[in-house]
């Protein structure tokens, strides 16, 4: 597989990955498998800093020239940042979608919640079943 | 598994990501959209369109069939080699497809027409055709090639050299001319300067990698959809179809209302249309801040009434949301657009939006 997917983080099944943060926060951005379905990004809706989310709950839209995605949240939670600078470079999101192009933070309501999301091994299964 | 194109294995090598269109299997980009876009804007790019169909009709007949057919009257196709871009109708006057005819030579013209509707067209060709005296040939075994950009003639020119490099330097816009077993119009789908190149299944490979080898990139079916809106180009099936008259989308112009006793199929129902003045037309709409206009989102014309999106993306050129929208006929040059629940305001104006690389707004846009 050509695609990048860094062991250290956790996903979901819609192609999110989270990073767990050293202050208990989840940091979310779409996976290379996503970006590149997806195709070129430009527009991204970040969601606004303060809103509760539950989990699953589509909260962010990114759009390539082909489509508008929900992004989802892995968890119920608050969203304690959003990642504004994509607001004027959504390629950000094709280019360094583990990096520079993440989307959103989250405080999770319970921290035990990430131990529901996927590791790296049962994301690339996952993405393999599906292709 | 769909159709294949005879390049479809030059697809895979190219490492492009094939999509199902319409039942073929077909390249939707080959690594970025917005790339292969800017790259048809500024330089040149080849498109496989074998998809298409091309049916030739052959007879004595053929004139006064096509006149009948067509809401366009290939009347005016006086010389050889000339194309013109028709509508063919139903009796209510709706759009069965949309369609460029070229005419050879006396008795003999060339029609291509969209893949997504082939049946329904060579059924209604067929049916229509029964009183005169002509011949409808699908000719599956050619491919098509579309180059297109500023830089096409000079990279098309080299790739196919001498004499056929000076007989494309002669052919104007809209025609078209035969090369040995290539048939080469200079029409296209992206508003900038092009060929669309009709050649036998077998030398369609050998083409598409010498192109390839003169810096010609390969471009795939999603940055011609971006290109074509920007040209303010209608697509079948989207901007009109059998419940949508010309009159309602954009393309008045492509119907031949004289000489008047012309009898063409549709005449009737857009006569009356045309009195009665149609409830809606076709406008071109920007978007005023971020986010993305597309297809069937709700246009709102306030204190007029609503529309829908037929058309929508991003548009690569002028880094801003454009699409094509079907609105009351009274609407003015403001209206907005309803974007998941939100009502963002956006710009009514004429297409194209973008012609030869340079932007048709008007400034204050």
């Amino acid at each position: 597989m050509s695609e990048n997917i860094p062991d250290d983080l956790r996903y979901t099944k819609s192609h999110e990955w989270v990073k767990i943060e050293d202050d208990g926060t989840l940091r979310v951005g779409i996976t290379d498998h996503a970006q590149g379905l997806l195709g070129d990004m430009v527009y991204v809706e970040a969601p606004e800093e303060g809103r509760e989310v539950n989990a699953e709950e589509a909260c962010a839209v990114v759009e390539s020239v082909k489509a508008a995605s929900d992004i989802y949240s892995p968890v119920a939670g608050e969203v304690v940042e959003g990642n504004e600078t994509l607001g004027d470079a959504p390629e950000v999101v094709n280019t360094d979608p583990y990096g520079e192009g993440w989307i959103m933070r989250i405080r999770p309501a319970d921290p035990d919640d990430v131990q529901q999301l996927m590791y790296a091994d049962d994301y690339i299964a996952h993405v393999e079943s599906a292709n | 598994m769909g159709n294949k194109t005879p390049l479809y294995n030059e697809h895979i090598n190219m490492s492009a990501r094939m999509v199902d269109f319409a039942g073929w299997d077909m390249p939707i980009h080959y690594g970025s959209q917005i790339e292969e876009h800017h790259q048809v804007r500024n330089d040149a790019g080849m498109f496989d369109v074998s998809h298409m169909t091309v049916v030739d009709l052959r007879g004595v007949g053929a004139t006064d069939f096509l006149r009948y057919l067509l809401a366009n009257d290939v009347a005016r196709l006086k010389q050889p080699g000339k194309a013109l871009y028709s509508c063919m109708l139903n009796p209510a006057g709706g759009v069965i497809d949309d369609l460029i005819v070229y005419f050879i030579k006396p008795g003999w013209f060339r029609m291509v027409v969209n893949s997504s509707t082939r049946e329904k067209d060579l059924s209604w060709i067929m049916q229509q055709s029964g009183d005169y005296d002509v011949q409808v040939i699908e000719r599956t075994e050619l491919a098509m090639i579309a180059v297109q950009g500023p830089n096409a003639a000079e990279k098309l020119k080299q790739v196919l050299g001498e004499p056929v490099a000076s007989r494309i330097d002669e052919l104007k816009t809209f025609f078209a001319i035969e090369c040995g077993e290539y048939f080469i119009g200079r029409t296209g789908y992206t508003g900038e300067d092009g060929f669309e190149i009709i050649l036998p299944n077998n030398q369609a490979a050998d083409l598409w990698c010498a192109l390839d080898k003169a810096g010609v990139a390969p471009v795939g079916l999603g940055a011609r959809d971006t290109l074509r809106l920007e040209a303010g180009m209608n697509l079948y099936g989207s901007d009109m179809d059998e419940d949508t008259s010309p009159l309602e989308a954009g393309l008045s112009w492509t119907v031949a209302w004289k000489p008047d006793d012309r009898h063409f199929v549709g005449r009737e129902s857009l006569e009356k249309l045309r009195e009665t003045k149609p409830s809606r037309k076709l406008v071109g709409l920007v978007l005023q801040g971020k986010g993305v206009l597309r297809n069937h989102q709700k246009v709102i014309v306030s204190g007029v009434g609503e529309g829908e999106i037929t058309s929508g993306s991003f548009s690569p050129t002028l880094g801003k949301a454009i699409a094509f929208a079907s609105v009351p006929r009274e609407s003015g040059v403001e209206c907005s657009v309803d974007i998941r629940g939100k009502m963002l305001p956006a710009h009514i104006v004429k297409a194209p939006f973008i012609r030869n690389g340079r932007s048709c707004l008007p400034e204050e846009i």
